[in-house]
Formats: structure tokens, sequence, C-alpha cells
């Protein structure tokens, strides 16, 4: 028997070794765009909502509001309302409340999240301190703004939303930005 | 196997004899410079034994701190490294080498080839695992302590928590991800490339069609393990945020990405020992093996749904009603090519002439505690329940009785079934049959309790628990001992296999069929130099 030249088929393995590796770092990108298309994992929007884009209607759905500190963010971190009760389509502003209980200068970033994971796509915001850090000296406070509508074509068994925040220390990265912008 | 594929003309018979002569080359740098399948086999199947072993030692020790609730011989800490190290060592170190170390003897002698196609990358994919696995057990003497996050090292707590020694960790899982996928890639050449005229796909033994879809597993996912413990390494040193959420990453998505890894990695630790089995069976029972073809494609589609059924292990982290839906039906669906599969091997021993030598004991008690384990994984995969069960002592003995009497047994099986053929020699029956009971009750008593202690809520990976369930993990430790210390009696039947004469038939057992028994006992050195016949 001639032996087969195994070099064409080495190739192909190679290449599909190399692909694989490739789609396993390709995977990120593709999961973010999977979850946005399909409003799974309640991953929120982060870029502003317009005023006028919704219709009203006399539904009224339940908001719940909660705050989390990310592993030892040491600031005190609370929404001012617990929960509010909105007509669709109609927008609200309510505020966080923050207070930096440390002896130096910090800088923090809210991540928001939604559940049921569903609504995520219908809860637009139209201002939210999450698009922006926030940086706070030592021992300020300050109220952080949030303004929101919820879209009218929410599916009706939807009765109640929570949206929660998770506030992460970024102040070492910041601090290198900063310094890199000057 | 298919009738006359293991005919060999008498003048072939006698070419191989005069190339006997061709013997291993002197000395220790034999096992350095070999590029002979057969040796880097023995290596293989050695390796994966002293793996097996010190996976071993490490249950052992869970299981002694586990008699009792309460402290008695581990930190807590020291306990989360070996409930990691025994998961990453018997997973990569000794069930994958094993199975490696088969196919290197076997693949070759099965399909009727000379040796592997890429000998040198041969040499090199097994030389690589004994530095991949000092590394990783380094790490253990590392200050910090060796890896602690659980086999499965989600992130963050492999990445944001881990101790220093895991970038050790990393390094190791890189080079065992080199090797499995060059021996991926010679696996897959052999059997396309080698096979002599006339062995057409249809007629190659099962063993080498299950190895062949695992090769092509390992080659789509392995590379994929290698990518997430990258961007791991990433995450620690070079201040990336793939999965840390402060930075914008998600570390649910390092759970995404391991298990489209894990998931087909399960199957690459049971698909060659669906192959060993269905090679044993028939022999035993003197039956052809009942319904070839539904095997091969059984086998394919389990490949198949491998890929879309890994959310069921993440039922718990949040993902919505309809992910849970498609990935509970998607997996309930796996038991319809693996019921063809058990359907099959008990059509086989239907009516045949069977009896019971080790390697059919083995590879009946695979048929029957396989199944427990698979309807375990039924029971988790139905998305509500799980809810009860995740995490718990029901998944540990769920993927144990998947992975030892699946696993592990089928290895044991096929190394009695081919012990013959590889030394030349008979092992001794009465001693291999006394390791399997010792074996088969010790891995049920060990396992068995679990499913109850899960059930009552039993969390899986701590080293003390609630006084309730004292009473079955005192007996699930008894059984693991018994288990343990019953391997001793098969490493010495081993031993006295290699050096005591009782010589072997070429064809070894009476029902045996197939090109590897054509050829004498022990197997020369090079076999098969010269194509056989296949018809």
């Amino acid at each position: 028997m001639a032996p087969k030249s195994h070099k064409k088929l080495l190739t192909q393995l190679l290449l599909g070794t190399a692909a694989m590796f490739g789609f396993g770092f390709a995977l990120v990108p593709l999961y973010d765009v999977f979850c946005d298309i399909t409003g799974i994992n309640g991953k929120v929007d982060l870029t502003p909502a317009k005023y006028s884009s919704t219709e009203t209607s006399n539904r009224e759905v339940k908001i719940q509001f909660i705050a989390v500190n990310n592993e030892s963010m040491p600031w005190s971190f609370k929404p001012t309302q617990a929960s509010l009760r909105v007509k669709l389509g109609k927008t609200y502003q309510t505020a966080y409340w923050a207070k930096n209980l440390t002896a130096n200068y910090m800088v923090a970033q809210a991540v928001p999240s939604v559940a049921p994971s569903e609504a995520a796509q219908y809860l637009q915001k139209v201002d939210c301190f999450c698009f922006n850090r926030q940086p706070l000296n030592a021992g300020e406070q300050r109220e952080m703004g949030l303004a929101f509508n919820v879209l009218a074509g929410m599916p009706e068994h939807i009765k109640t939303i929570t949206l929660s925040y998770t506030l992460f220390d970024i102040t070492a990265t910041s601090a290198k930005d900063v310094a890199s912008n000057n | 196997m298919s009738t006359g594929t293991e005919q060999l003309v008498e003048s072939e018979l006698d070419t191989q004899e005069a190339h006997a002569h061709h013997g291993p080359a002197k000395g220790i740098s034999r096992w350095f410079l070999t590029t002979n399948h057969k040796d880097i086999g023995s290596m293989y199947l050695w390796f994966s034994l002293v793996m097996f072993m010190t996976g071993g030692c490490m249950a052992l020790l869970i299981r002694a701190e586990l008699f009792q609730p309460g402290l008695q011989f581990l930190e807590p800490a020291f306990f989360n490294q070996m409930t990691t190290m025994h998961g990453l060592i018997m997973v990569f170190g000794a069930v994958m080498p094993a199975f490696v170390g088969l196919a290197n003897w076997m693949i070759p002698m099965m399909i009727g080839a000379p040796d592997m196609a890429l000998p040198r990358l041969n040499n090199w994919s097994f030389w690589i695992l004994p530095f991949a696995f000092s590394i990783m057990l380094m790490t253990l003497f590392m200050e910090g302590g060796g890896p602690n996050f659980g086999w499965t090292f989600y992130a963050p707590l492999s990445t944001t928590f881990a101790p220093p020694s895991v970038t050790y960790f990393i390094f190791a899982v890189h080079m065992m991800g080199i090797s499995s996928i060059m021996g991926a890639i010679n696996v897959i050449v052999t059997i396309l490339n080698m096979r002599p005229p006339g062995m057409i796909m249809m007629k190659l033994p099962l063993f080498v069609w299950t190895w062949l879809i695992t090769a092509f597993l390992l080659i789509l996912v392995m590379p994929v393990l290698a990518g997430v413990v990258t961007m791991m390494l990433m995450d620690i040193h070079f201040g990336t945020s793939f999965f840390n959420a402060a930075g914008g990453g998600d570390p649910v998505l390092f759970q995404h990405i391991f298990w489209f890894f894990g998931h087909p990695e399960v199957y690459i630790m049971i698909l060659p020992a669906f192959g060993i089995v269905s090679e044993i069976i028939p022999t035993f029972a003197r039956k052809k093996l009942f319904g070839y073809s539904s095997m091969v494609y059984a086998t394919s589609s389990i490949a198949f749904l491998s890929f879309i059924v890994w959310a069921h292990h993440m039922f718990t982290v949040g993902i919505p009603l309809m992910g849970e839906l498609f990935f509970m039906f998607a997996t309930m669906l796996i038991a319809v090519p693996t019921g063809v599969k058990v359907f099959n091997w008990v059509a086989t021993m239907f009516r045949g002439s069977m009896t019971f030598e080790t390697p059919m004991l083995f590879a009946i008690a695979f048929v029957v505690l396989f199944s427990i384990g698979g309807f375990s994984g039924l029971m988790l995969a139905i998305a509500p329940a799980d809810f009860q069960y995740h995490d718990t002592y029901f998944v540990v003995a769920h993927f144990h009785y998947v992975l030892v009497p699946g696993s592990i047994f089928s290895i044991m099986a096929g190394v009695y079934y081919w012990l013959p053929k590889w030394t030349g020699n008979y092992y001794d029956e009465k001693m291999g049959r006394l390791h399997f009971w010792l074996s088969f009750v010790g891995i049920n008593i060990t396992f068995f309790p679990m499913h109850f202690v899960g059930l009552a809520g039993m969390p899986r990976r701590v080293p003390d628990y609630a006084l309730q369930f004292a009473d079955f993990n005192a007996v699930s430790s008894v059984g693991a001992f018994l288990f343990g210390f019953s391997q001793l009696l098969f490493i010495y039947n081993v031993v006295c296999c290699i050096r005591k004469r009782n010589q072997a038939t070429d064809r070894v057992w009476e029902g045996a069929h197939g090109l590897e028994w054509s050829v004498p006992s022990p197997a020369p050195y090079h076999t098969f130099t010269k194509p056989p016949k296949v018809d």
C-alpha cells in the first residue's frame, strides 16, 4: 500500500484546532449579542432612551429598587424609594443615595440588572447614574438621579419589575485613565 | 467484528517474524526516544495508573475526613485543594491518558496499520504529560496552596480569589490540552489514512469508531478550554475583564464557555468506554454485536447532542425559562441514543453462550451501573427538580456512577481483555475476579448512599456536614477504602502477568474476533508491516 499523504489532513485538523481556539474567544461577543437580541440575562441597555418615543397606557406595574455593594465596596448605597407604582409609557424620576464612608477619594460604577430578564428590554432609562462613573471624596454623599419609563408593549403577565444596581469600586482603573488623559 | 476481517495470509505472518529482530532499543533511552505505538501506549497506561493511584489517595483523604462530622484530619483549605486536585487528576491524568494509551496500543492493530500515522508527534504528546502534571502537583507545595476552586474552576473564584499558584495551574492545563489535541490528531489521521485496502469505515471495530468520534470532540473542545484558561490568565495578569463584572465582564460567561468545553469533555471520557464494552461483550457472549451500524449512528448522535446541552450544568444561575426548557429537553434527548446502545448490548448477550471471565464481569457491571448513572442524570436534567439537587451529593453520586463504574471499569475491562495480547501471558483469573467483586461491592457501598444524603440536602465540596448525614457518610468512607485498597490487587495481578510465564494463545479468548487477535501473543514489536488482507 502506498501510504497516503498525511499533510492535507494534518493541515485541516490544525486549522480546525486554531479555529476552535478563536471560537472560544468569539463566544465572548457572541454571548453579548445573543443576550442583546433575546433580552436574556437582564442585561440593560446602557445608552439613554429618548423622552418622546413611547405611547402611554393606563396599565400600572410595580417597580422595586435594590442596591447591592459588590464584595467589600465600603460605601453606603441605597435607593431613596424602595418601590414605585408606574403607568406604562410615562417617564418617572427617582434617585439612589451614596456616601463614601472611607477617608479616601474613590470612584464607583453602578451596573444595572433587571428581573425578570424578559422585562429588561422594556425598561428604558432616559437618564441614569449608571451611564457615568461616580466619584466621591472622603465622607462625601450624593443623590444620584434616575429617569426611566416602561414601554407599553410589555407582556401582560409581568406585574412587578425589580431593578437592581451593583456598585463596583473602580478607583484603581479610573485613576489610570485620568493619568493617561492628562 | 465483521466476518473474516481477521484473516491473515500465512506468508505475511512469516514476514512479521523476520521483522521481529528490529526490536526495541536498549536501555532507558528506549522510552524517551521511542516512536513505537506499543511502547507509547504502555507509557500512557503506566502514567495513567500512577495518576489513578495519586488521585485515589486524594479521594481517600477526602473520605477519611468525611468519615465523621467535624474536622479531624484536614484543614478546610487543604480539603478544598484535595477535592479540586482529585477531580483534575482523575479527569485529565487518569481517564483521558488511559484511553489514549489503549488507542495507541489497539487502533493500529485493530485496523491493520503498522503504527500510528505520526509517530514522533505521538512521542511528544506523551512526554508533555509528566511535565504538565508535575507542574500541577507542584502547586500543592507553593505558598497559598494549590488550586482550591473545584475542578470546574469557576471565575471569579479562580481569578480574583485564587491562590497565586493558579498561574501554574493554567500553564499545566495548556500543556495537557496540547497533548490531548496532538493525540486526537494522530488518532484521526491514523484511522482515516492508514487503513489497509478493504478495511472500509463500516468494518471498523467499534472501539476504533468511538475513538474517531472522541478525537473529533477533542479537537472541537480542547481549544475552547485553552481559550477559557487564557482569558483567566489575562484577567489575572493583564488587567482584562472577561469575567470581572466591575470591568464590564460577566462571571456567568465563564460558565457558558467552560461547559461548552465541559459537556463534550464528559462524553470524551465515556465514548471510548462504549467502544471497549462493545468489543468485549460479543467476545464472551460468542455472538456478533447486535446492531453494529446503529451503534455507530448512536455514538455520532451522542457526540452531536453533547454540544447543545451545556447549560444543564447551569440551571440555577438564572437563565430564562425558554433556556431552561430547551436545555432540559435537549438533555433528555440524549437518553434515546444511549438507550439504543444499552439495548444493543443486552440484545448481544441475549441467548448468547456467555462465560464470565474478568473482562466480561467488568463489562456487564459497566452496562448495569452506567445505566444507574444515566438515570440519575435524567433526574438531574429535569430543570425544576435540579434546583433541589444542584451542588448536592446527588450530583456527586451521579457523575461518579458514570465515571467510576463507567469509564474506569471499562478501562479495567479493556486492560484485562487485551493484557494477554500485550504480555503474552494470561493474568490470574481468580485474582481478577476477586478484584472485580471487591471493586464492584466497594464502589456501590461508596457511591450509592451519596444519592440519599444528596437528596436530603448535603452540599458537595464541604469538609464538615450536619449530624444527620453521619451514618451514610461513614458507610461511604468504608466503601471508598475497600475500593481503593482492592486496586492494589489489580496492580499485583498486572505485574505478575508481565513477569510469570503462562503462555497465552494468539487468539487469547475463544470467541475473540478482529485483526488484533491474528498476530502472535505477545504482539511483536512491529505488526502489520505489510497490510493484512481484509475481506
